[in-house]
């Protein structure tokens, strides 16, 4: 897939990813593509299902806001510090969305399991808690190797349509670079196709070094590669950027109230300037 | 209430002494007083020779992904962990999910994490909580994110160790299925315990007072470990460690 910057804008990007997608995010440590999410809301995404791997954090709590998510599935949605997340917290109180409640190894089980073409991946603990009872796949089996009782939780595969993240750096050929950040192979190898907003394009190969090539997620798995610069912001980022404490802060503030959010969004989303 | 910086300090010393003789010590990025407490551990003894701060870029070892951190404890790599939750039971049962009838929570808290699963398998999980009233320590939990105690038949390698909060540590006794009340600290008195705890649990007339914190090891958190703290949790070290002449100015 050859990655084509001149012409192919965030929003570009936003609307290769269809309607009732199935995508997997990572945690906020992790790598978020915030650019894209925000193209997603301009263009009034519906009927998504998220997959929080294993949690997530801004992204999710706009998107809900933002009325584009049918289903989250995740074993949390935080904002750490800054306290409950507003819309979030909203949500589910009005019973606006479906909630898929997990345990973070769970939702790596399940991903496993897809990578792998097997139908669950088994798993420890869990047994006994209240989110087993309520989870709609779980199913507690006996460990065929066990001579005596030995149950264990079974975790059926999750394949995400498509698997959303920011990487520091793609390269012309599609192959993106994730650094020590394997759980976005995870992803992507998981799901589909792997959606990526990039800091930056590499015009060398990414796989002309071997310490280069262990990071890399090769372009077999990338759907679609968008340059977007600071692309997780105002989240934190591994390779570069610290959170933006100001406008966390300033979120917590205004979206207490549903004109509050709305405000945000015209402000910081709907207004935002869409040349890549 | 632990409002003051010398209490925190004070719960910080204590969990480093828990934290002794184990060679693995993994903590959540959102707990710095546990995530102190490994650091000041590992500089006073040497051990836990492995803290890794989830989430953290510089104090995070992991090269595995996400699933390591799982697989790590599943295969008993990890001795330390700290669990909380906005209720805990008398069974130390703990709720991270929400207040109320599930799903319709209210209110809603993040989500269960990781609990579920880690509370099987990590040998000592040490329940930490500040906040001590009949709100969060609750006959029974609403909502079960992970249960304290399992039946024979469940694999279970690990679960509760005790229960650290602002007026007291509990230990957990495990034939018994109930706390017991280890040490009260200094600010608090049994009667404001039993006032503001929901669960029964055991406890002597003579339970004494939490141990103050050594001078040694509070002088090396104030000294060398405090740099450590403000690089993985800049807002907590900027309320516990007092601005000094010789200090950055406060931005």
């Amino acid at each position: 897939m050859p990655v084509d910057t001149e012409d192919f804008s965030i929003d570009d990007f936003a609307k290769a990813i269809p309607d009732g997608a199935k995508i997997a995010i990572p945690a906020d440590y992790a790598g978020v593509s915030m650019a894209a999410t925000r193209a997603l809301i301009r263009r009034r995404a519906k009927n998504i299902h998220l997959v929080g791997v294993p949690t997530s954090g801004l992204q999710a709590e706009l998107l809900i806001g933002a009325g584009c998510v049918k289903t989250f599935e995740s074993s949390a949605l935080t904002l750490g510090e800054y306290g409950p997340a507003p819309r979030f917290t909203k949500a589910v109180r009005e019973g606006s969305i479906h909630l898929i409640d997990a345990t973070c190894p769970a939702i790596h089980a399940g991903l496993q399991a897809s990578q792998k073409g097997i139908p669950f991946m088994p798993l420890r603990g869990i047994l006994g808690s209240d989110v087993l009872k309520n989870h709609p796949g779980w199913k507690v089996i006996q460990n065929p190797f066990a001579i005596d009782d030995d149950p264990i939780v079974a975790i059926p595969a999750i394949q995400p349509d498509i698997a959303l993240f920011h990487a520091p750096l793609a390269d012309r050929d599609g192959n993106v670079w994730v650094g020590r950040k394997r759980e976005l192979v995870n992803m992507a190898h998981a799901s589909k196709a792997a959606f990526v907003t990039v800091d930056a394009i590499s015009e060398t190969s990414l796989f002309e070094t071997e310490e280069r090539a262990a990071g890399v997620l090769p372009a077999l798995y990338v759907g679609k590669v968008c340059l977007a610069p600071n692309g997780s912001w105002p989240l934190p980022f591994w390779n570069g950027a610290e959170v933006d404490d100001a406008h966390m802060r300033r979120y917590m503030e205004m979206t207490r109230s549903d004109a509050g959010f709305k405000e945000y969004l015209d402000q910081f989303v709907l207004q935002e300037s869409v040349t890549a | 209430m632990t409002n003051n910086a010398d209490d925190k300090k004070a719960l910080i010393c204590l969990i480093a002494n828990l934290l002794r003789d184990c060679n693995h010590v993994a903590v959540g990025a959102a707990s710095p007083i546990p995530g102190a407490a490994a650091l000041l551990a590992k500089a006073a003894w040497g051990t836990p020779r492995f803290v890794n701060i989830l989430g953290s870029v510089a104090n995070n070892f992991f090269t595995g992904g996400g699933g390591e951190l799982f697989d790590c404890a599943a295969q008993g790599r990890i001795d330390a962990f700290f669990l909380g939750g906005g209720q805990i039971d008398g069974k130390a049962n703990i709720n991270l999910m929400g207040r109320g009838e599930y799903p319709n929570s209210s209110p809603r808290w993040p989500g269960t994490f990781g609990s579920a699963y880690l509370y099987f398998l990590i040998p000592k999980v040490i329940l930490f909580r500040e906040e001590h009233t009949r709100r969060t320590l609750v006959e029974k939990v609403d909502f079960i994110s992970a249960p304290g105690l399992s039946d024979a038949s469940t694999y279970r390698k690990g679960g509760p160790y005790g229960l650290l909060t602002s007026k007291a540590f509990f230990h957990f006794d495990k034939e018994k299925e109930r706390f017991r009340l280890a040490s009260i600290h200094p600010s608090s008195s049994l009667e404001d315990i039993l006032d503001n705890t929901g669960f029964t649990f055991d406890y002597s007339k003579e339970t004494p007072l939490t141990s103050p914190p050594d001078p040694a090891l509070l002088d090396l958190l104030n000294r060398e470990v405090r740099e450590k703290v403000a690089e993985v949790y800049p807002n907590f070290a900027d309320t516990i460690f007092p601005v000094t002449s010789d200090a950055e100015q406060v931005k």
